[in-house]
């Protein structure tokens, strides 16, 4: 995104660098239920927009189909939006993303979407590392229709209808990690702080960047065994580390205590500073990684933060050769060969 | 079978009065993986080059190696091009199937065939050739390995000799086939050569069929559909493409994959397209509209199977109006099917793809130059409508050798339809994505990335208002839906329209499509010219059909529609669309997963006509 924005007014109190305001980064009202996770998400998605100053009109919002799918209506009017149909967002964002190189690409799930209908195409999504921002707004069950099982739902939970859990639950982070991904973050709605650094480094990452948020459904699956219950989220929580994402266009000054942080420079020239908390942790080993998440899921521990982080895996559109302009936008000289070309072509069935 | 030829098998003439002139069916029986297919080339495009017309049928099983595969080549002065259900000249090299081969033979069929597979013949009807390939071979080189690659060469040298053809051609078209590898061209041609050579000193000459030079076949074209179809891609403008491999519609990407290698780089050598091997069609599609959506033109080729995992995806395109086009090149069904046998079979499937009132544009090629055309208009028609285009080939048509006029470089600009740009934004004041602003249905549409504060909209499945609000209002639903129904009415002048021969006189009209188009012009020469019946002809080229579909089925009394399905599916789009119509049809169906032929087509005619 670093070549489509402007550079920064000198001082704007209410408005961001591109001189826009907050709501110019709103969208339209949202018809969830009152208290439901993710319009907390939409909050932090519509903040951290703001924030990064990214125009509206280069941001594409795509969604599969669910409660969470239908929130990308309720941020950034200004953008294009693509709601699709269920399972299958990872697909069109290829699509989109192969057409038009420059664009910013928002994608917002449920874990129905993801990790049920939708698993096969995330995980051929995350290994090509087609460059979106993929949110997944993790309730651990079907909010639209009505309260069903999802996938992520911890195994042993009770369910509303009183179903108990017996399947493992995917754990779309780990799985994320094992397909490749650079860019592999849990979090909480109700950490909005944490939620909007974490998109702000993900919208500036080349490459698939995967935040998997619990995201409690407070009308289907707040009950108490529910693993992603608001409560027991808010009870368990447990940073991994300190989060705070300084842009390529501001001046880095960070002082901390010599082995208290750890800064990431971005590809973009930004930087993630990461500020070690209880937990001793390396966001850049895979394998640490793996292992972190492989416990929690045993211990029934709730992480968050910067799983794992790797800037250098090459993401899809360098991997094709592309031309550095949107295939959208070529002229017909560049896509229809001459007529020597057609002639020679004609020869060899001559 | 013909008269003549039994006739002949009689008494074989020296000045033969039923000789027959650059009109020959040539089947080749081997097992597939044998190497046979070069082989089978050189012979086919030794005839060529000659000047006869000529076109092939492969025959192959669902397997890569072993199970037996015919090969099937036709020369014929007219171009006459469909299937025959008659061989001429036939060459056994399989022991798996060559009793059966055998035995299908009409009586005076010449049969070349392998010295160990001799006892076999037991018939004494044939005009039989024993060739000792082996021993032939072993002349030719030392090496096992090699042997068993140049064997079939021998018979293109054997054939050579008993049909006429110049071995100056064969050798010309050997070395065409192996292009720059030298070293297999002079050992392909010292087989073929050792044939023609053994042919010359052991086999009795034939004199009923006669290859000669002929000026028919001067300035065409020899390729396959899946060919034409990716060139037309290729000039077409497409900039996305996605696939799920499956036959018979792999080497529509494959060899798009060579082409826009070679074409669409940029001068510092980036590529100007994408094509991405998807996880399987439900993400092929998906690509496709995201790409589309974006502002690329894009395309996916699949076959029925994939057709069923695209329907979702078909409905959201028609739906929400974002661009699409899908080659269907058909294959036998349901379910796998015979997944190596052509077929009709998509047509309905296809027209009415995805769940609630859907209809689609469905452009149908006959031939290998509409199939070229056909890929550009479909990628034009697909953005101007802001729909799911099918393409709709099949098998015989895909993958099959024909004979083709040269095809024409596009003279048409690109046309993208109904974008707005910033500009145009700027210029206009407002915009409402699903307004019908020129009362043809279909609306205007702006691409992510238009730098202008009310060029964003937001696509969506579901329920939807002239400015794409949300909606589940009655109201809305049923003035888009009604819109839509608008615009398909608009496509019925816009695609493609129907080839119409009239005939003054004749009661009978034939109504086909696609592939039988090649069988159906040979079929009625044979009925006016045999047994003196005329019929009018219309070629269905796309759906939906229009006013000269219309008038053309008000002409004429008995209104034949030949398809290559079980449950006449055009038929029945067509009693839909003309209920009162309906009674003059009768459906002439050919469903066995082999191209339709000339000979079967007159059978089932000619009682329609009252003989
Ligand atoms: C092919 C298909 N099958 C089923 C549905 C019905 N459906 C709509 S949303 C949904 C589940 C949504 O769950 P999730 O993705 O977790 O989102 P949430 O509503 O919980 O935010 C289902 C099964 C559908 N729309 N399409
Ligand atoms: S049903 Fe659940 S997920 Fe859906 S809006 Fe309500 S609270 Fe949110």
């Amino acid at each position: 995104m670093s070549s489509t924005v402007a550079a920064p007014p000198a001082k704007a109190p209410k408005t961001n660098r591109l001189g826009l305001t907050m709501k110019e980064y709103q969208g339209a009202e949202s018809t969830l239920c009152a208290g439901c996770g993710h319009d907390a998400i939409t909050s932090s998605i519509i903040k951290a927009f703001y924030d990064l100053g990214v125009p509206p009109h280069m941001v594409a919002k795509l969604s599969g189909i669910g409660c969470s799918s239908k929130t990308t209506n309720y941020f950034l009017n200004g953008s294009h939006g693509f709601n699709t149909v269920h399972g299958r967002m990872a697909t069109i964002a290829t699509g989109a993303n192969m057409a038009n190189r420059h664009l910013v690409n928002i994608g917002v799930s449920g874990d129905g979407d993801t990790a049920s209908i939708g698993l096969g195409h995330f995980c051929h999504m995350v290994r090509r590392n087609v460059h979106v921002v993929y949110l997944i707004e993790n309730n651990g069950c079907y909010g639209l229709t009505k309260g069903q099982a999802s996938a992520t739902a911890d195994k042993g939970t009770v369910m509303k209808s009183g179903i108990t859990i017996q399947s493992q639950p995917v754990d779309l982070c780990a799985l994320a990690i094992e397909m490749g991904c650079g860019f592999v973050a849990r979090s909480f709605s109700g950490d909005t702080q944490q939620v909007r650094t974490l998109i702000k480094a993900a919208v500036a990452h080349t490459g698939t960047a995967v935040i998997d948020i619990v995201s409690p459904c407070v009308t289907f699956n707040n009950h108490e065994g529910s693993t992603k219950s608001q409560v027991y989220a808010r009870d368990h929580e447990e940073p991994l580390h300190e989060m705070d994402f300084i842009p390529h266009y501001e001046n880095i000054s960070v002082d901390y205590e010599p082995g208290t942080a750890k800064v990431v420079k971005m590809h973009d020239g930004s930087h993630i500073t990461l500020k070690k908390l209880e937990v001793d942790y390396d966001s850049h080993d895979r394998l640490r990684a793996l292992e972190l998440l492989s416990h929690a899921r045993n211990e029934n521990l709730f992480y968050t933060g910067l799983v794992y982080f790797n800037p250098d895996i090459k993401p899809l559109d360098e991997h094709m050769n592309l031309i550095d302009e949107p295939l959208a936008q070529l002229p017909e000289s560049r896509v229809r060969p001459s007529q020597e070309a057609f002639a020679s072509i004609m020869k060899t069935f001559a | 079978m013909s008269q003549a030829v039994a006739d002949a098998a009689k008494k074989p003439a020296t000045s033969d009065p039923w000789q027959q002139v650059n009109d020959v069916v040539i089947r080749i029986a081997t097992p597939n993986g044998s190497g046979s297919q070069s082989a089978n080339n050189a012979l086919m495009r030794s005839i060529f080059t000659m000047g006869v017309p000529v076109s092939s049928k492969n025959l192959f099983p669902s397997n890569i190696q072993g199970l037996p595969t015919w090969f099937t080549i036709r020369a014929n002065e007219h171009g006459w091009q469909s299937a025959r259900n008659r061989t001429d000249l036939c060459i056994a090299m399989n022991p798996q199937t060559a009793a059966e081969d055998i035995a299908e033979l009409q009586p005076g069929t010449m049969l070349i065939c392998r010295e160990s597979l001799k006892a076999l013949v037991k018939r004494d009807d044939l005009v039989v050739y024993v060739v000792p390939f082996n021993k032939i071979v072993n002349t030719v080189c030392d090496e096992t390995r090699l042997r068993k690659m140049v064997i079939n060469m021998i018979y293109v040298g054997v054939v050579a000799h008993l049909l006429g053809i110049e071995f100056d051609e064969v050798e010309k078209a050997i070395h065409w086939q192996f292009a720059k590898k030298v070293k297999a061209a002079q050992l392909n041609t010292q087989a073929a050569r050792a044939g023609y050579d053994y042919a010359v000193a052991n086999l009795e000459a034939q004199t009923r069929f006669v290859l000669k030079r002929s000026k028919a076949a001067e300035g065409k074209i020899l390729l396959e559909g899946n060919q034409a179809t990716a060139l037309g891609m290729v000039f077409g403008g497409l900039t996305f493409a996605s696939w799920y491999p499956i036959t018979p519609s792999s080497s529509v990407c494959e060899y798009l994959t060579g082409y826009m290698d070679k074409f669409r780089r940029d001068p510092d050598g980036k590529n100007t397209y994408v094509i991405l091997q998807a996880e399987d069609e439900l993400a092929a599609i998906g690509m496709v509209l995201g790409a589309s959506w974006a502002g690329a033109r894009s395309f996916t080729a699949t076959s029925g199977p994939g057709i069923s995992l695209m329907a979702e995806m078909a409905g959201l395109s028609y739906f929400a109006e974002v661009p699409a086009v899908v080659v269907d090149v058909q294959r036998m069904g349901p379910s796998t099917g015979l997944p190596t046998r052509t077929c009709q079979g998509d047509i309905s499937k296809a027209y009415y793809l995805s769940h609630g009132d859907c209809k689609h544009i469905l452009l149908m090629p006959g031939n290998m130059k509409e199939c070229y055309e056909f890929a550009m208009e479909s990628l034009e028609l697909a953005e101007q409508f802001q729909t799911i285009v099918f393409l709709m080939t099949d098998l015989d048509l895909g993958m099959n050798k024909w004979l083709s006029d040269n095809f024409e470089y596009p003279s048409k600009p690109i046309s993208r339809g109904k974008v707005l740009s910033a500009h145009d934004l700027s210029q206009n004041g407002t915009f409402a994505r699903y307004k019908d602003v020129d009362g043809d249905g279909i609306p205007y549409r702006t691409v992510p990335g238009t730098d202008h504060p009310g060029a964003a909209f937001f696509t969506r499945g579901t329920g939807h208002t002239e400015t794409a609000a949300y909606s589940e209002k009655a109201e809305a639903w049923q003035k888009n839906i009604d819109r839509l129904a608008r615009k398909f009415d608009t496509a019925r002048e816009k695609v493609p329209q129907p080839i119409v021969k009239n005939e003054s006189g004749a009661e009978i009209g034939i109504i086909a499509y696609g592939s039988t188009d090649a069988a159906v012009v040979e079929t009625r020469h044979i009925l006016e010219h045999e047994h003196g019946v005329k019929t009018a002809y219309l070629r269905l080229r796309a759906l939906p059909v229009g006013k000269t579909v219309q008038e053309f089925c008000g002409s004429y009394k008995k209104i034949l529609i030949v398809e290559q399905n079980r449950d006449a599916q055009v038929a029945g789009i067509l009693k839909s669309e003309y209920p009162e119509l309906a009674p003059r049809f009768t459906s002439i169906l050919h469903y066995n997963g082999l191209p339709i032929d000339a000979d079967t087509l007159v059978a089932k005619i000619l009682p329609q006509a009252g003989k």
